[in-house]
């Protein structure tokens, strides 16, 4: 197992090498650069374009920029972003919060959603129920993103009046905002919140596993739901808790909608590894046994199909930093895939590389940690 | 082996090819009964035979019925209507779009490029995703590790970023996305999945057999395990032409390409003048080929999923 982990680490640090590589000859290849941004000035000559090149070292050839670009990174400077003459980790640092908090809050409700869905799914085969969710999950699963974003926005923000429009606050609100108080500042605490209760919720699982199954249930809800009260309670019982609101009040629409776009493709694959399980001898043994429907999905056949799901959660939490680049254009959310997307095509080289070192690094990360974690809820699976 | 031993009791009258076809024939119509069970495959197939007739229909319409430099996709006008966009009327069903072009013929014209494009990109990425699949499931080692971080890589390559460059270099079509998606695709998440599925079939007994028979390494890669990785192949067709289309109308959709027409760009059009958020007055601008992408991309997607029933026994009922 560790000659394995070894083995894989030695691979992702040379794919990691041949990504950056690859990506920043992309970059470069891409027509003009940042300092093309002011031709348009009559102001700024053709001298002061040169010398704004070489200041950024632009004049160099390509692969000299790369390995400096390397050997800075290796010793933990990411270089300063040509478009907010800041350095990158300050940027990314501003941005990550407000993407993380959206992203992972809908996946994780789209998970949810998406796993009791194809459970339910699995057991009501063949009926009416099946063909309509099935149909209605595809149509979701399909959807042309962008427009069905839209449409959602035109109808809930614009005709109903339900959910604010785009940005993710109410500038008025916040104009009257204590001194110092920043959005950032809500973004990073309430993800702490979050990642608190998230760390009790799985201490007060681990603690009950060994229980009698009513007891530990019972304790289970009562935690989850004394957990959510207390959050609730101090947060709003907070002097911010006005902002925090219009900030949770802004994020509702694009959650909506991410869940519904989402939700099809767990709930479909829920739906089809179920299914295979139900094909497995201790189903029969169970069914056999006497044992009710209930505890033969819930307890048997839910138990060995959430394996892929568990996966497919791992491997999609490093896009949660990507962002949605659609979700959040058209939301106008300004987090980490709308500052790729204007930093790509702007040519603001190292802000592009800033986002796809932490993108990358953990996606090949979490294919590991997902290949390992199968290997421990799997015991048949052994790697040698 | 087309002329049997004359001693023998058993003689076989037909020719080899007959009875090949018929065997052929027969698994087709089982197959048939098993994917007609599901009635969501049906819907999907539905779905895709009354896109493929509006495709047909576009060329019989512009020499039949519709003028052509009132109904051409790219330089129509209708001069007798003042202003542009226009709502539908009998002249043109779905509306002009602000340019005065007809929605409906667009829509039809782009239907035939987005068959080629998904039909294309699927057929490109399932033929190297099967032969790379089983090549590295066959030799494993250093050459699997090579394709599989090369997976690995093409997975957390930036797509856009690298579409905005070609763009620039290459004029960029519809033929040389599908090569490009199918390309991508095809050495990426797909033979993923097509390695898995090899790795079964590399350990089952009628490989060894091959082996011991003294078949090559190539003999029993394409004769023995590519075949039977070719339900899976047609399955993922299905779920590779829902992923290019998708992708076509999204990166048309931001303006990153360079067609001439398209479901992406028609979405685009609007946008650019402004249409977009204009309300219901303008629906017939943006419904219509927003619909016609997602309900393309889900019949593809619902003829997968039945197929998917097809190939796998174990998701069978009982």
């Amino acid at each position: 197992m560790l000659k394995y982990i070894a083995n894989r680490l030695l691979q992702i640090i040379v794919t990691l090498f041949i990504f950056f590589a690859l990506t920043y000859f992309i970059l470069d290849a891409q027509p003009g650069d940042i300092t093309l941004q002011y031709v348009n000035n009559p102001k700024f000559t053709k001298e002061q374009r040169e010398a704004l090149r070489r200041r950024l070292g632009l004049d160099k050839p390509a692969y000299v920029r790369f390995f400096q670009w390397m050997g800075n990174t290796l010793r933990g400077d990411l270089g300063e972003s040509y478009q907010y003459r800041k350095p990158v980790m300050d940027v990314l640092l501003e941005r990550a919060p407000r993407t993380i908090f959206l992203f992972l809050t809908a996946t994780l409700i789209e998970f949810f959603v998406g796993y009791w869905l194809g459970r339910v799914l699995a057991w009501q085969r063949g009926t009416g129920l099946e063909y309509g969710i099935t149909v209605v999950g595809a149509f979701f699963y399909t959807v042309f993103t962008p427009w069905f974003a839209l449409m959602m926005i035109y109808l809930f923000g614009f005709t109903l009046k339900w959910f604010p429009i785009g940005k993710f606050l109410d500038v008025n609100l916040w104009r009257t905002a204590p001194k110092g108080l920043t959005a950032n500042d809500i973004f990073v605490n309430l993800l702490l919140t979050m990642t608190i209760l998230g760390a009790a919720l799985v201490v007060v699982y681990y603690l009950t596993r060994r229980m009698n199954p009513y007891r530990a249930s019972l304790i289970r809800w009562s935690a989850l739901i004394g957990g959510a009260a207390i959050t609730v309670g101090f947060w709003a019982s907070s002097p911010v808790a006005k902002y925090a609101g219009d900030i949770l009040y802004h994020m509702a629409l694009p959650i909506i909608v991410l869940t519904l776009i989402n939700f099809s493709g767990t709930m479909l694959l829920t739906r089809t590894t179920m299914l295979e399980t139900l094909r497995e001898d201790y189903i029969m043994a169970a069914r056999a046994k006497g044992l009710p429907e209930r505890v033969v999905r819930d307890k048997h056949a839910a138990r060995n199909a959430v394996l892929p799901v568990f996966t497919s959660l791992i491997i999609s939490l490093p896009f949660i930093l990507g962002g949605g680049i659609i979700t959040e254009t058209v939301f106008s959310w300004e987090g980490l895939g709308l500052t790729l997307l204007t930093a790509s095509t702007t040519g603001d080289i190292p802000l592009v590389m800033g986002s796809f070192l932490f993108i990358g690094t953990l996606a090949l990360l979490a294919h590991l940690v997902a290949d390992i974690a199968y290997a421990f809820l799997d015991p048949r699976i052994r790697y040698a | 082996m087309t002329t049997a031993p004359a001693d023998t009791a058993f003689q076989i009258q037909e020719p080899l090819w007959k009875i090949r076809l018929r065997i052929a024939w027969k698994g087709l119509k089982q197959n048939w009964a098993l994917f007609t069970e599901n009635k969501i495959g049906l819907v999907g197939l539905g779905i895709i035979l009354f896109f493929g007739l509006m495709a047909l229909a576009h060329p019989i319409l512009m020499h039949t019925v519709w003028e052509p430099n009132i109904y051409d996709p790219f330089i129509g006008n209708d001069p007798t209507i003042l202003r542009h966009p226009s709502p539908p009327s009998p002249r043109h069903l779905l509306g002009t779009d602000p340019v005065g072009r007809d929605v409906l013929s667009q829509l039809m014209y782009s239907t035939q490029s987005e068959f080629i494009l998904g039909l294309l990109a699927a057929v490109v990425t399932v033929t190297i995703a099967t032969s790379v699949g089983a090549i590295s499931a066959y030799f494993g080692g250093a050459l699997d590790a090579f394709f599989m971080r090369l997976a690995d890589l093409i997975n957390i390559l930036p797509f856009i970023a690298l579409l905005v460059v070609l763009t620039a270099f290459f004029d960029f079509g519809m033929i040389e996305l599908a090569l490009l998606i199918g390309v991508l695709s095809g050495f990426g998440g797909t033979t993923i999945i097509f390695k898995a599925q090899a790795l079964t079939i590399k350990v089952k007994p009628y490989i060894e057999a091959a082996k011991v028979a003294g078949g090559s390494d190539l003999h029993i890669i394409f004769r023995h395990i590519v075949p039977n990785l070719m339900p899976l192949a047609f399955l993922n067709m299905m779920f590779t032409v829902t992923g290019a289309i998708f992708s076509e109308a999204a990166l048309s959709f931001f303006g990153l390409l360079n067609l001439r027409m398209s479901w992406g760009i028609m979405i685009n059009t609007t946008q650019a003048a402004g249409y977009l958020l204009g309300g219901w007055k303008y629906w017939y601008l943006i419904v219509p080929p927003g619909l016609a992408i997602t309900l393309l991309c889900s019949a593809f997607y619902l003829v997968g999923r039945a197929l998917d029933e097809v190939v796998n026994p174990r998701l069978r009922r009982r």
